[in-house]
């Protein structure tokens, strides 16, 4: 018996772009207000589960041709890199650097390099949570 | 600061092998790798003269300066003649190597790349003057042995063998590294040189002995001494160039080295001089006994070099006995440590010539095996008189340098029984005693190694294939040693001179304080009838006889029984190790998720609350608390009856979603009580876990009719209760006293001026406390791994389920 579930499929696919952009939104402004790079990785994974919840693993594999170990192995690198390149300096491991700058658009914004590692973190979330999820998924 | 880099150039080279190998088929890597060796000999040749000299160099960089580890290369006499022979056997068993190995059916790149990383912890062993770099490459050495003993990986003896040696020598490794630490605490210094300068002092000390025994462990297992030189001939399991490069001329003789080394250290001490005599002389005796009864061409060589080694390390100890004699520089004493490093030469060049001779015989006949080799002589007339010549050496004849060493040999356990402390003057006799009828069985086996392969009758229809004489590429590196056996027979002062009085005084610097201050001069006639002649002439009429009825008495080995061998030893060692262990784990290890669980929840309740006895924590406060408010009273209650649902549920659906609600009323609490981050984080990982479980639900079992009516458990019911317990007894102690203050003033104000941010929640995660973080998400990539591994490989074998028949 195939279900119709076009009205959940359809909310999804909307719901999708607002958790994602919220998800994102939550990860940049992580340092001064809630969020960050583990909450904005489970957010993004939420958004996917959901896609995956409303249509189904091989669709939402088709739309998003990610490979999830891949992306866990890159977060873990650039975290893994962004602690080790303050040694190159001759500045003790995790050292992070930050200033303040005039961006185009944007106006004055700090720009931090554990940004960089947080960016590392939501890469590793997102790449482990869905890699639980699909691998169970598809586990018949 | 170049010397100590020489050392790492066989390393470095060996990143570039597997290019060259992948990109360059036409040529073999071996051309490329004879480079490495031959170029680092020259320019450890440039050295000669100088330390021959007296002169010694030294160089270091620092390593982990925070723990005063460094690493030093240290040229003098001794660790020059050793830096040689790695690269001067390496370039010769490199050149050898090319013809052996065919280079489109082995995979060269693996082999050449062990055998660099072997060259370099060879290197580093020998000039290391820090106890700890020293230790950091003899494991190396260790582990490059086992990866080559086990090249040919597929062959279960090659294995067996590389685990044997890999077990054995780790474990001296470990002893050693014991006896360096007792070192360190009794001198303050790692290193070697400084502790040599103060030795006198560190004799007084209690812990020396141990130092000196577990040391010794070290250099025992290595060098392949008395009871641990079983991994030896199981490491023959190795390509032959391995053989003749780790397993004769260099490896084995790390212990040599490290005896030799630490030789001025331990000469005061009589338990050094009986233990290192007595066990190099059992040894002797033992190995070339036992090497007659092989008929395995590398197995005798293997057990020649066992007999050959304790020979070496005998000497190193009655070398030791002349720091005990007054004058001793010019006393009969005096030979000890020369024919030690003498022997060392003439070993590494007949041993190796010897060796790569088994592996022609066994490529160009398909066997080792003695039974059906004979009458080769006229179909390989070269690699006879290479044979001959490294034979006749071993067995101490004229005029090859073998005969030399070994009539010092002889001068030096003779002049034991004129040694009139620690009871020598008692037990000294026995020591020629035993030297002599070790070297008799020296004599058999070396004619029985030559003759039995190359003379006699030759059989063509034991041959796999007909045998015919080596390329000549691969007969050049056995000629050159064989041609230095002869040449050092006559020029025996020169080579004396150039590096074995260097070395010697490296060992002895209590006897001399330059290499020429060595008055020892080799000759192959003394003009007179000595007692060493005599026993020499002994040697060879005995041997002879004893070799012609070979035949006749060589049923004795049979009577000895496997069950008492120290091979079996081992094996059943291993075995019980094995089984055991596995006995224990099982257990415990029952499989059952929740027998799991009841072990870490008891482990944890049983640490927490004894610890809150033991430090008396326990208080109860409740200044400062705010007054309970009745929402938070409806959210308790909805938790509970969360919980209850959870656990009660008839179905795992209704399980699923109160173990939901359970997990998002506290996301509610946390929004209660001001903690935004928390309260996102949960209600997030809340959502995707029930998705977790909606997507897993079709493959979870059933409830079964036995858990639908759960049995009342005592033992999980107190568990249970313990657990919540403890967790509500740490939460109130731990709000009822601050024994620190708070560390939150801090975040508070450095959180801007200092980390740049705003959010003191994400800011400890990233930067303050970035590391946990870091290792955070190291763990949970290693989960997902896991999971994805277990997960695919369950499906792989449904899918192929006849892969494990």
């Amino acid at each position: 018996m195939k279900t119709n579930d076009v009205i959940i499929q359809f909310t999804a696919k909307i719901v999708f772009f607002i958790i994602f952009f919220f998800s994102i939104h939550i990860f940049l402004a992580g340092h001064y207000t809630p969020g960050g790079g583990f909450v904005g990785g489970l957010l993004t994974s939420s958004a996917i589960v959901l896609l995956v919840l409303a249509f189904d693993l091989n669709t939402v594999r088709n739309v998003l041709p990610i490979n999830y170990t891949y992306l866990t192995a890159t977060g873990l690198l650039l975290a893994f890199a962004t602690a080790a390149f303050p040694m190159f300096l001759g500045k003790p491991f995790f050292t992070h650097f930050f200033d303040y700058f005039e961006l185009p658009l944007l106006g004055k914004q700090s720009l931090h390099t554990a940004m960089l590692f947080d960016s590392g973190v939501y890469l590793v979330v997102v790449g482990v949570t869905m890699t639980i999820i699909q691998t169970i998924g598809e586990d018949e | 600061m170049l010397q100590v880099l020489y050392i790492f150039i066989p390393m470095l080279a060996a990143i570039f092998v597997p290019f060259i190998y992948k990109s360059i088929k036409n040529i073999h890597t071996g051309w490329f790798v004879l480079a490495v060796p031959a170029t680092l000999a020259v320019i450890y040749a440039t050295y000669i003269a100088r330390v021959a000299k007296g002169e010694v160099f030294y160089d270091g960089i620092p390593w982990i300066p925070s723990l005063d580890i460094s690493v030093v290369s240290y040229l003098d006499g001794l660790s020059l003649l050793f830096s040689l022979l790695i690269t001067g056997i390496g370039s010769l068993v490199v050149l050898y190597s090319i013809f052996y190995l065919d280079k489109h059916k082995e995979k060269l790149h693996n082999f050449y790349v062990y055998l660099l990383l072997f060259m370099s912890a060879m290197l580093g062993v020998v000039q290391s003057d820090h106890l700890i770099t020293l230790y950091f490459f003899w494991e190396l050495t260790s582990i490059s042995s086992f990866l080559l003993i086990g090249y040919w990986y597929t062959r279960d003896a090659s294995r067996f063998g590389a685990l044997k040696s890999m077990m054995i020598t780790v474990f001296g490794g470990l002893m050693m590294l014991g006896g360096f630490i007792l070192l360190y605490l009794m001198g303050g210094t790692y290193s070697i040189r400084e502790l040599i300068a103060m030795a006198p002092n560190l004799v007084q000390h209690p812990l020396f002995i141990w130092a000196l025994i577990l040391l010794l462990f070290g250099a025992f297992t290595k060098s392949a001494q008395f009871p641990f030189y079983i991994w030896l001939p199981d490491a023959m399991e190795a390509p032959t160039p391995v053989s003749a490069y780790l397993h004769s001329a260099t490896m084995v003789k790390a212990g040599i080295y490290l005896v030799a080394r630490f030789t001025p250290i331990f000469a005061a001490s009589e338990l050094w001089i009986w233990l290192v005599t007595g066990v190099g002389l059992l040894t002797l005796f033992w190995g070339s006994f036992f090497a007659v009864k092989q008929t395995d061409l590398k197995s005798i060589l293997a057990f020649s070099t066992v007999s050959q080694l304790g020979l070496i390390m005998s000497l190193l100890g009655a070398g030791a006995v002349a720091f005990h004699v007054n004058g001793a520089a010019d006393s009969m004493f005096k030979y000890a440590a020369f024919a030690a490093i003498f022997h060392l030469i003439n070993h590494a060049t007949f041993k190796g010539s010897l060796f790569m001779i088994a592996g022609i015989i066994d490529h160009e006949t398909g066997t080792r095996d003695i039974r059906r080799l004979g009458g080769l002589m006229s179909i390989m007339p070269l690699s006879f008189t290479v044979a001959a010549i490294g034979s006749f050496s071993m067995a101490g004849l004229p005029p090859f340098n073998g005969f030399l060493s070994k009539e010092m040999f002889l001068t030096a356990m003779l002049s034991l029984q004129n040694f009139e402390f620690f009871g020598f003057d008692t037990w000294g006799v026995l020591f020629p005693i035993v030297a002599w009828i070790a070297s008799i069985f020296t004599f058999i086996y070396s004619f029985y190694f030559v003759c039995r392969t190359f003379t006699g009758k030759y059989k063509p229809e034991l041959y796999a294939h007909k045998p015919h004489e080596a390329p000549i590429g691969m007969l050049i590196s056995p000629m050159i040693l064989a041609s230095l056996v002869v040449i050092i027979f006559f020029i025996p002062n020169l080579i004396g001179d150039t590096f074995v009085k260097p070395a010697v005084q490296a060992i002895q610097p209590f006897l001399y304080n330059a290499p020429e201050d060595i008055n020892i001069h080799v000759a192959a006639w003394h003009g007179e009838i000595t007692p060493e002649l005599v026993m020499t002439i002994g040697i060879v009429i005995i041997g002879v006889l004893l070799f012609v009825a070979l035949p006749k008495w060589q049923g004795i080995y049979k009577l000895f029984p496997r069950a008492l061998t120290f091979n079996n030893a081992y094996d059943k060692m291993m075995l019980a190790l094995d089984v055991g262990l596995n006995r224990v784990s099982r257990l415990y290890m029952t499989g059952s998720m929740r027998h799991y669980l009841l072990y870490m929840f008891s482990g944890i309740t049983a640490i927490s609350i004894g610890t809150l006895f033991v430090k008396d924590a326990f208080s109860l406060s409740f200044e400062g608390t705010a007054p309970i408010r009745s929402y938070e009273l409806i959210l308790i209650v909805v938790l509970m009856i969360g919980t209850a649902i959870t656990i009660f549920a008839k179905s795992r659906l209704t399980a699923i979603i109160g173990l939901g609600s359970v997990g998002y009323t506290v996301a509610l609490f946390f929004v209660i009580f001001n903690a935004p981050d928390l309260a996102l984080t949960q209600l997030v990982i809340e959502t995707i876990s029930v998705a977790l479980f909606l997507l897993a639900f079709y493959h979870l079992p059933k409830l079964g009719k036995r858990e639908e009516r759960m049995r009342f458990q005592l033992n999980r019911a107190i568990i249970s209760i313990a657990v919540g317990v403890m967790v509500t007894l740490i939460a109130l102690s731990a709000h009822s006293q601050k024994l620190v203050p708070t560390i939150s003033k801090y975040y508070e104000e450095t959180v801007y001026s200092k980390a740049g941010g705003g959010n003191i929640v994400n800011v400890i995660l990233v930067d303050y406390r970035g590391f946990d973080t870091l290792f955070e998400i190291t763990v949970l990539g290693i989960a997902g791994m896991a999971i994805l591994a277990m997960i695919k490989l369950r499906m792989n074998r449904k899918e192929k389920p006849h892969e494990n028949k």
